[in-house]
């Protein structure tokens, strides 16, 4: 069988997710037995621009940037938007709450007229995507499920329902029992409740839902005595680009 | 007439991020040589702005997937001082097992997967599955069992979940304590051979001095999450302090800013720790020190892998000794915490400025916040090693480039790619902040 030439590109991101890859261990060499990964920058010197599938990670913070997606959606037959800053624009979306001029000098002062930026937009916002893999970092089990979808052309769709289910079947204590917020009523299931699992809340890496339980999320706050206010305060910590249309 | 040299290196590979390194040479004589780091800005610092403090971990780890965790105990070491906070001696304990996780986790693949193919002559460690499949097998495994150390601890080495200020959401058990231990005595299976490897590898030949930079302290103990500031040159300070050793200035030709404390540059990293504090580290380590022949002081840059691989070993027995005491005392798990945002104001909040001040990987890492008494985020900054060092590797750069100019210009670039590459570089890291220079193009 001819080996699928697969590449890996780096936005705006902290290449966490790639490092991923890099924690399967020996897996990797069962992977790498049907893959022919011809570039990957942060591991590999090796370039090339002949390639089936694009994995994409980050998002989209440049003009520059915007250049080169455009570039790699051309000659890429699938393109896998790996990792939330590429999936839905993460973190670095919380950027676009503040005026983009105010935080460049804030943070590079005079010298900020010399960092190209614009709004954070995911991937999908700026080319046509055809699998996603959210998570920050993503979930090296779903990242495995997609990238069997996308060599055998089968769709993968992120699931649709709310980490809860996950959690309530991972059997954890809700995060409201125990007198603080959590995200997962409104967030993406396929990372099983991971962070809940450890103890912590869920902070909405995934995404949000496509149809959110609206009134049992306001039954939920209004319980717990919680402004909304205070929960889009959090959302907005990685899913600030929503707010974006497509980048004409 | 001497020799036109030009060496463009654009989006230098093996290292985390993105920097270009122009090496400039007319008529013999060095015109231009730097390293241009072309990251994109992320704006952290500027982010973090009115987020509450009890976020900012969550965030900052963001800043970097391969030193996760060191962003994660700066931020935390922070923000505790910040608001005054002060964490059990069994937090501290967990968090310099925490840290010793990640450099031993970031080192073994730097030494393996990203510099070993330049001292094999490959381009990757992709072709070395065929030649040396023992090898690429064996890095995999032991990178895959920090991984698995730092789940079981933290819930996952990128961007850990557990570990926030306050202390843990979650503590480990007996059964869990057994499981790390059983991964890292496999692990200590692996050392041997990685040493035997490291024995083989040659690095090239260069001396530059300078200054080196990191944590040092007054006990035995090999400094890694406390201390105070210090170097080589005798600087000695509190952590609060550390914008006198940063020193960020302007430079002529460009719009970045470097660092530099008692001379022209400063280097941190392993090498520094090693050349400050060697006397402070594991029998074994020093043992393999002796049998690599690096001692204090090293002044050839290249050997920061060298000194890696001793503080893999420092690490992994220190990380063993850790845990057997832990095993010994048992984990209160009473302390395991819920916190949040605070809003059940488990921890007290109180307006002030704090530092945090932790050697990861690549260097000594400061983050610095201030909050309101709400425990709202008013200012932040964050120096990362990788700025530190650029300084410093365009110094060495600027030494070595005349010394070498009799080889092929193909001879020259690699050897500019392993030296930035010794540095361990995180572009990424060091770009979302002060320390970047802009490049055209």
């Amino acid at each position: 069988m001819k080996k699928v030439k697969v590449a890996f590109f780096d936005f705006t991101c902290c290449e966490g997710c790639q490092l991923q890859v890099a924690n399967m261990g020996e897996m990797l060499l069962d992977v790498l037995d049907l893959i022919e990964v011809v570039e990957f920058r942060e591991v590999m010197s090796e370039k090339s621009n002949d390639y089936d599938v694009a994995i994409v990670e980050g998002s989209i913070t440049t003009s520059h940037a915007v250049e080169r997606i455009k570039k790699i959606r051309k000659t890429a037959k699938v393109l896998i938007a790996y990792g939330s800053c590429a999936a839905i624009g993460g973190i670095n979306g919380m950027k676009n709450n503040f005026k983009l001029k105010e935080i460049r000098e804030y943070v590079y002062q005079k010298d900020a007229k010399h960092f190209d930026t614009i709004p954070t937009h995911a991937v999908h916002q700026v080319v046509p995507v055809d699998y996603t893999v959210p998570g920050c970092p993503v979930y090296i089990p779903e990242f495995i499920q997609v990238l069997k979808a996308a060599l055998s052309g089968l769709p993968y769709n992120v699931p649709d329902n709310a980490v809860c289910v996950e959690c309530k079947l991972n059997e954890n204590e809700c995060m409201f029992d125990k007198g603080v917020t959590c995200l997962g009523p409104i967030t993406r299931a396929g990372c099983n409740s991971w962070c809940i699992n450890n103890g912590n809340i869920c902070y909405g890496c995934r995404g949000m839902v496509s149809n959110p339980a609206e009134n049992g999320q306001k039954d939920i706050l209004e319980k717990h005595k919680i402004s909304l206010e205070w929960i889009e305060n959090k959302m907005n910590m990685y899913n600030k680009s929503r707010e974006l249309g497509e980048l004409k | 007439m001497g020799r036109n040299v030009k060496v463009n290196v654009e989006y230098l590979t093996r290292v985390e991020g993105h920097g270009n390194i122009v090496v400039n040479v007319k008529n013999g004589k060095l015109e231009e040589c730097r390293l241009d780091i072309v990251e994109s800005p992320r704006f952290f610092e500027g982010m973090l702005i009115g987020r509450s403090i009890f976020e900012a971990q969550h965030i900052t780890s963001r800043i970097c997937g391969i030193c996760a965790c060191g962003h994660t105990l700066a931020s935390i070491q922070a923000a505790e001082d910040a608001i005054g906070f002060i964490p059990s001696a069994q937090t501290t304990q967990l968090r310099k097992l925490l840290l010793h996780l990640e450099n031993l986790d970031s080192h073994l693949l730097h030494i393996y997967l990203l510099v070993a193919p330049d001292l094999l002559g490959v381009k990757s460690f992709v072709p070395l599955i065929k030649t040396h499949n023992d090898v690429v097998r064996r890095a995999l495994r032991m990178k895959k069992s920090c991984n698995d150390v730092c789940d079981i601890l933290v819930g996952r080495h990128v961007h850990p979940i557990s570990s926030i200020v306050g202390g843990f959401t979650k503590l480990p058990k007996e059964k869990d304590l057994d499981a790390m231990l059983s991964l890292l005595k496999v692990l200590r299976t692996d050392m041997k051979p990685t040493i035997e490897l490291a024995k083989t590898l040659i690095f090239p030949q260069f001396e530059r001095e300078t200054e080196y930079v990191g944590l040092v302290n007054d006990s035995d103990e090999y400094p890694m999450l406390e201390g105070d500031l210090g170097s080589t040159d005798g600087l000695r300070m509190n952590k609060k302090d550390y914008r006198k050793i940063t020193n960020e200035f302007i430079v002529s030709h460009s719009s970045a800013k470097h660092a530099k404390a008692s001379r022209e540059s400063y280097m941190v990293g392993a090498l520094a720790r090693v050349n400050l504090n060697f006397d402070k580290l594991h029998p074994k380590a020093k043992a393999v020190a002796n049998a690599i022949g690096l001692k204090p002081i090293t002044t050839n840059s290249f050997l920061n892998t060298a000194a890696q691989l001793v503080e893999c070993v420092h690490s992994l027995e220190d990380s063993i000794r850790i845990i057997e005491e832990l095993k010994v005392k048992g984990v209160d798990r009473s302390q395991e915490i819920v916190v949040g945002l605070n809003e059940n104001g488990a921890i007290k909040v109180k307006a002030g400025t704090g530092v945090g001040a932790v050697e990861v990987p690549r260097g000594i890492l400061f983050h610095e916040y201030e909050v309101d008494k709400k425990g709202k985020i008013v200012n932040a900054n964050c120096i990362i090693p990788t700025g530190q060092n650029c300084n410093n590797i365009e110094k060495d750069m600027q030494k070595l480039v005349p010394e070498v100019l009799d080889k092929k210009q193909e001879e020259i670039t690699l050897l500019m790619e392993m030296l930035v590459r010794a540095y361990d570089p995180c572009i990424s890291c060091s770009a979302h902040f002060l320390n970047v220079k802009y490049i055209n193009g």
